[in-house]
């Protein structure tokens, strides 16, 4: 352990993180709804503003289409913005932006114009909030052919990744799982060498059944495997990491040697991250497979009141569920 | 006066086709030469030839494409005619250093900004999404989702306010940015957005409002209950309404207009009153919804005819200028007409060309692979 080391949360590691990019480089701006004195409703931006200024973070009027709108025009004047997306629920008014201008600038403009913009949006439920405050939107910005979208699940991850995404030259969707915010604390050493942003990482090794989570779930799917191991069960858990581009040579080979794969994600089942991935793996490693790709998730419903949400949310006796559903193929 | 302030027809009054008494003109549609008390300046000779030149090559540039679309040349075409005073007044208001963020029918800023218009044809041929630079011509792509843009210009100009590029007093260094859209983008959420966005920075941005009556088949009257301009005060900038139809005027207007900007003094919103002589685009059929009579009243007030009316009242050109101005529109013609067809196809592989600045594994092999498939036929040859 070097000396730099401390113990660290996620809205820690991604504070710290937002603040090296910025002294790092002088045309990173920061942009979002209360992102200034109050230091965002999450406390992610905390002190940016006292210490970089007010022309390099930004609060803003409240109108999403208007943050990611104007970013465009920053970034085509050579900024680097970091907008905050206060609740996943609100990035639907800034979805043409994203789509159709954000997404396809490179492409129109034949690489003329480059869109090093990162889209902050907190996402996913479990803490108890209303509606629209819960959602978990990932598969709508996967789908879009000139995004990258990530997600982070732990505070060392938050650091460097958040940082990394910064550095693209390309969009990226930067999904944080805002239920662990101000969970868990883990050691950051700032003196070591992240993993490149686009690539996934197993995160427990198992022999019996391969585990894909990302974002919020990698916690259920590490819970879900120690669980399982008391039953004699070796679970292998990956954090993707990177939804677009899936990074699938971890998963396949992976799923080369488990034969089994169970996909772990808050959204819904249907269309999401877990039908490509079922998709992937079934044209890859066909004649590895032991059984068929399940797939646990939320429910094909809207996001339920919060006093239910635990009941929609994927736990570690839905994943254990479907681990003994795919053992018995 | 009521309950709620004051009767909104006694501080609007009545729409008025002619543009209200708020129309800011310097040559009326007659061709004589008029005084405004805020706007007023002298034109130099070469200017207003200048400006009659680039009208006729920017009509030039709209009826030879609207042909090249009649032949299949063209797969579509946005058709600006009548709209030429508004471009180019706006257009040659700019200083190099000014950047423009246009709509798809920006072809008159677009010859203003030095930019080929044989580029224009590339996105209407279907061979790209607009082939030149932006930086080159501090002129941005098209951009056909309607108003989006004004939110991309604002930021742009936040940009300028942070490089220091706003209001230091130097003419080589002060910028500002002017957003063209249409009354039918007024009503778009982006627009207002971008109005708010802009009074809240005080940005150095002009939003430049081409009223032409008409988006599509739905009159300006389906957009708004009152003048355009005046939307601004609500927004907490000035807003004035200008005859879109007399280059001078809007010369002037923009002008003003843009100098606030680079002085520091924040956003304008300028609406160009003019209107839409041709259809929507190649694909639209206006005798479907507007009588011809209100196409031949406004045909009097053609933005060439007037200047060309002034320039011979006063003798500043001879017929030598005119026959050159038409010649050089005749070879612009043909050049396009060539050009058009010279355009590059795209090829099948350029799909995957771009889409990131940092390529990615996947979509590479899906390059590769689609390659390999073409590849497989008979007789092809990669």
């Amino acid at each position: 352990m070097s000396d730099s080391a401390q113990k660290i949360t996620l809205a820690k590691g991604l504070n710290m993180g937002l603040r090296k990019a910025m002294e790092d480089d002088a045309k990173v701006l920061v942009m979002g709804e209360d992102v200034g004195k109050l230091g965002g409703v999450f406390r992610i931006t905390d002190g940016l503003q006292k210490d970089f200024g007010e022309d390099r973070v930004i609060d803003s009027p409240l109108a999403e289409s208007g943050i990611v709108g104007t970013a465009v025009g920053m970034a085509m004047r050579g900024y680097r913005p970091v907008v905050e997306i206060q609740f996943d629920g609100f990035v639907y008014p800034a979805y043409d932006q994203i789509v159709c201008q954000v997404a396809k600038i490179h492409f129109r403009s034949k690489g003329r114009i480059k869109m090093p913009m990162v889209i902050r949006i907190p996402f996913g439920g479990g803490i108890g909030a209303v509606e629209h405050h819960s959602e978990s939107p990932e598969a709508q910005f996967a789908h879009t052919p000139g995004l990258k979208v990530v997600a982070c699940s732990n505070p060392v991850d938050g650091y460097w990744m958040i940082q990394q995404a910064i550095a693209c030259d390309d969009p990226v969707i930067f999904l944080e799982p805002k239920r662990q915010y101000h969970a868990d604390k883990a050691e950051l050493d700032e003196g070591a060498t992240p993993a490149p942003l686009f690539t996934s990482r197993v995160v427990r090794q198992g022999q019996d059944v391969t585990l894909l989570a990302y974002g919020p779930t990698v916690k259920t799917a590490m819970k879900a495997a120690e669980a399982a191991s008391g039953e004699g069960r070796s679970l292998e858990v990956i954090d993707l990491r990177t939804l677009s581009p899936l990074d699938m040579e971890p998963v396949l080979a992976s799923v080369r040697r488990t034969g089994r794969a169970v996909v772990v994600h808050e959204a819904h089942v249907n269309l999401g991250m877990g039908a490509e991935l079922a998709a992937r793996i079934t044209e890859q490693c066909f004649y590895s497979l032991e059984a068929p790709v399940l797939r646990v998730g939320g429910f094909d419903t809207p996001y339920p009141a919060s006093r239910i949400e635990e009941e929609w949310l994927p736990d570690l006796d839905r994943v254990l569920d479907a681990v003994d559903r795919t053992l018995s193929f | 006066m009521t309950a709620f302030g004051p009767d909104l027809a006694e501080v609007f009054g009545p729409s008025q086709q002619d543009g209200g008494p708020e129309l800011i003109q310097l040559l009326t549609p007659e061709g004589e030469r008029v005084h405004h008390p805020e706007f007023d300046m002298d034109f130099t000779e070469e200017q207003l030839r200048g400006f009659y030149r680039d009208m006729v090559m920017v009509r030039r540039i709209d009826t030879e494409s609207t042909a090249l679309q009649r032949h299949g040349e063209l797969g579509i075409w946005a058709q600006l005619l009548g709209q030429e005073a508004a471009q180019v007044g706006a257009g040659r208001a700019l200083r190099t250093q000014d950047f423009v963020f246009p709509t798809y029918r920006e072809h008159g800023v677009a010859w203003c900004r030095g930019l080929d218009p044989l580029k224009l044809l590339g996105l209407f041929r279907g061979v790209d999404h607009g082939d030149w630079d932006p930086e080159e011509y501090n002129f941005g792509l098209y951009t056909i989702v309607i108003g989006a843009q004004t939110l991309h210009a604002t930021g742009y100009a936040m940009g300028m306010q942070r490089d220091g590029a706003v209001g230091t007093g130097d003419p080589e260094r002060d910028s500002a940015v002017i957003a063209h859209f249409g009354d039918g983008a007024s009503s778009q959420g982006d627009v207002n957005e971008a109005f708010i966005f802009a009074a809240s920075y005080n940005a150095p941005v002009v939003f430049f409002c081409q009223n032409n009556q008409w988006a599509i088949s739905e009159p300006i009257e389906r957009q708004t209950r009152i003048p355009l301009y005046q939307r601004a005060l609500g927004f907490g900038f000035p807003g004035v309404r200008v005859d879109g139809n007399d280059v001078l005027a809007t010369y002037a207007v923009t002008q003003a207009a843009l100098q606030r900007a680079r002085d520091g003094q924040g956003p304008t919103f300028v609406e160009a009153y003019t209107y839409r002589m041709g259809a929507h685009t190649t694909t639209d059929d206006p005798t479907r919804y507007r009588l011809s009579g209100d196409v031949e009243s406004w045909k009097l007030k053609d933005p060439i005819a007037r200047v060309e009316a002034y320039l011979k009242r006063n003798g500043l050109a001879d017929t030598a200028f005119f026959e050159e101005v038409a010649g050089e529109a005749a070879d612009l013609g043909a050049r396009l007409r060539d050009g058009v067809k010279a355009l590059p196809d795209p090829q099948p592989l350029d799909i995957f060309g771009n889409v990131y600045a940092e390529e990615t594994d996947e979509l590479r092999q899906q390059h590769d692979e689609f390659a390999a498939y073409l590849d497989s036929f008979e007789g092809s040859h990669a």
